[in-house]
């Protein structure tokens, strides 16, 4: 942090020494003065984010206020009109006891949609190119080229590692791509309309704590409150005790029809939990004994108790994704600047292209990648070192586009997959809309259209970029001799 | 911290980027985070293979040790579990403090080893740890200058 305080005098200075070497007039002052962009402003996946980036959910939350108005005023209806009588009539530790379950279930919720599930950020280009290279060279004998798979023996079962064409990375282990949010997710799990985010390795535990002090709650409520007309019928009667405490009875509808969904799929994640799987694997039977004799799930620790505490208490691994970080000027192309450079998303770069010239973004590609130079504490994400310095060969970036409509269907699939992941316990509304499932083709080819406009704009020409290099940093070398 | 910059960014104003080597992940242990150590044939001429070697054999016990689930990981999620996770608003968790080991592992390897041979590594964190990055840049031989370090990434926004 204390490097920009220090950097920015000495940037100020090189923008402006070069604009007196070149002829063309550079809006430096513009540039510099423009406000830095967050990553989060420049994420390519398709999620909302809340106060400046610290809050992160899925697109559509509508389902998770519904949530969160059940819950408040079941509870509060609770409090309101139930709790004063029982807590005179049998103990004061029953709202006590339901404050505390009430303040832990929001807790839970509010971590659950708000965290980061895990969103493996995508590749960066040279990354992406480096793969493509690889599987291209893999294929170089002329036959169909191979589908896009990797096979990995993990403890002795064979997983296939699949590519994720809108990422463009090879997916690791149980990990998936949801086309709600248009990510892939480590560990995924399923997408949870109710909670308004993904459920991955990030926030699973905080879900499970959730829907299982939901439960809790629930069935507490629904308890308590029959206890209480049932208490009140034996004063007043039946019909006058309903009449009396109308709010119990709204309560208790609520209740008996949550508690069946939310204790039931508290039963269901808490097998999980014990076997080591996701509901994805669940659901589509990856490790089940049907499958074949020797299948059986290389991840589990092999008993319960393990399990559970790797589930619940193991370590919480950081974000991936710095959505707070900077994104860095130096993501833009040496190329005219409609270019939409990355192969995901082309907002960051285009915001940075509107005032500089291919010289200043040499520059600025030189010296800020400098700044991304490891011993750094940033967690960078897809933005950091997204420039192709020093030639990205075109041929690779063209092979995606050319393939990409054929591609498309196992990607579908995959994308299906995704849809696919509700809880079987009915306690979720199928959130498989006919409008989502369509979409997320529409958006995979996000490369193309940009890889098309690459090629046929003319890419840079690393031997031109080199020399403009060369001439930018014997400019600075003057200068600093002076 | 400023003069170790300054060398690496001498070799940055002195040399051009020429390729980028990609370490890629090992998952033949399951999901823990680990690296090939398979040495890349691209930088056969470059390093030495031990070297490489080494380096990337550490990081992977760092990366263990961060994953690792014993006692001291156990305790801390019942912890923060009991606080409701605000614990974590004051306190770094485990594998962030593991993480910044990593960082500092990083930068020292480079400045004794791949700096001098014309590499950089680069932390797998800010590649969302699928790879190893490994720039590989032609030594120009013109002299750079030592120039302050630009604008960072943002610095240590950690979530």
């Amino acid at each position: 942090m204390l490097h920009l305080g220090v950097a920015e005098p000495m940037r100020d200075c090189e923008y402006s020494q070069i604009s007196t070497r070149s002829s063309t007039p550079m809006e430096t002052p513009f540039k510099k003065r423009t406000p830095k962009r967050r990553k989060w402003q420049a994420f390519p996946g398709r999620n909302k984010f809340y106060c400046d980036g610290r809050i992160m959910m899925a697109r559509q939350t509508g389902v998770f206020y519904l949530t969160l108005v059940l819950i408040l005023v079941t509870s509060g209806l609770f409090f309101s009109f139930d709790c004063p009588f029982l807590s005179v009539k049998l103990t004061p530790a029953i709202p006590v006891i339901g404050g505390v379950l009430f303040v832990f279930v929001l807790g839970t919720l509010f971590r659950t949609s708000f965290s980061d599930p895990g969103v493996l950020p995508r590749a960066t280009p040279d990354e992406a190119a480096d793969l493509e290279k690889q599987i291209t060279n893999c294929s170089s004998s002329g036959y169909r080229p191979p589908p896009r798979t990797k096979e990995v023996v993990i403890n002795g079962q064979t997983v296939k590692l699949k590519y994720c064409f809108t990422c463009k990375i090879f997916r690791p282990p149980r990990a998936s791509h949801c086309s709600l949010c248009d990510n892939c997710v480590d560990r995924f799990d399923h997408h949870c309309p109710w909670v308004g985010n993904c459920v991955g390795k990030r926030n699973y535990r905080f879900f499970y704590l959730f829907i299982l002090s939901l439960s809790f709650l629930t069935i507490f409520i629904f308890a308590f409150v029959i206890t209480h007309v049932i208490l009140r019928s034996h004063q007043e009667g039946f019909l006058s005790a309903l009449k009396n405490s109308p709010a119990s009875v709204l309560e208790v509808v609520v209740c008996f029809f949550s508690v069946w969904s939310i204790v039931g799929l508290s039963g269901f994640h808490t097998y999980l939990i014990s076997s080591n799987q996701t509901t994805n694997e669940d659901i589509k039977g990856s490790w089940s004994s049907k499958r074949g004799k020797d299948n059986y799930n290389p991840y589990s620790y092999g008993n319960i108790f393990t399990n559970c505490c790797a589930a619940l208490c193991g370590p919480l691994p950081p974000s991936l994704i710095n959505r707070r970080g900077f994104v860095e000027s130096d993501t833009s192309q040496p190329t005219p600047p409609t270019n939409g450079i990355t192969m995901y998303g082309s907002t960051q770069s285009q915001s940075h292209m509107a005032a500089a010239t291919p010289l200043m973004q040499t520059e600025t590609v030189i010296l800020t990648n400098e700044g991304s130079l490891p011993g750094r504490t940033s967690l960078g994400g897809p933005c950091s070192g997204a420039l192709p310095l020093g030639g990205q060969p075109t041929p690779p970036t063209s092979n995606p586009n050319l393939s990409s409509d054929s591609d498309m269907l196992p990607l579908r699939k995959d994308h299906i997959d995704g849809l696919h992941h509700h809880h079987t316990d009915g306690g979720h509304h199928p959130f498989l809309t006919p409008e989502e499932a369509p979409s997320p083709p529409g958006m995979l080819p996000c490369g193309s259209p940009v890889g098309h406009s690459h090629t046929v704009q003319g890419f840079y020409n690393p031997a031109s970029q080199d020399s403009l290099h060369e001439d930018s940093v014997r400019g600075l070398v003057k200068l600093s001799s002076v | 911290m400023a003069t170790e910059f300054h060398n690496l960014q001498e070799l940055r104003h002195s040399a051009s980027l020429a390729t980028k080597v990609f370490i890629q992940r090992d998952y033949s242990e399951g999901t823990v985070c680990r690296f090939q150590t398979k040495f890349p044939s691209e930088l056969d001429s470059r390093i030495e293979r031990t070297l490489l070697e080494d380096t990337v054999k550490t990081l992977n016990t760092y990366y263990a040790e961060a994953e690792k689930m014993g006692g001291q990981s156990y305790m801390e999620g019942c912890l923060a579990c009991a606080t409701a996770y605000i614990i974590f608003l004051c306190m770094e968790t485990h594998y962030e403090k593991v993480l910044k080991k990593i960082s500092g592992y990083i930068q020292e390897q480079n400045e004794k080893i791949y700096a001098p041979r014309g590499l950089l590594l680069t932390d797998p964190i800010e590649r969302g740890m699928r790879v190893m990055e490994v720039s590989v840049f032609e030594d120009r031989g013109s002299s750079g200058s030592s120039l302050s370090s630009s604008a960072t990434s943002g610095g240590s926004a950690q979530r």
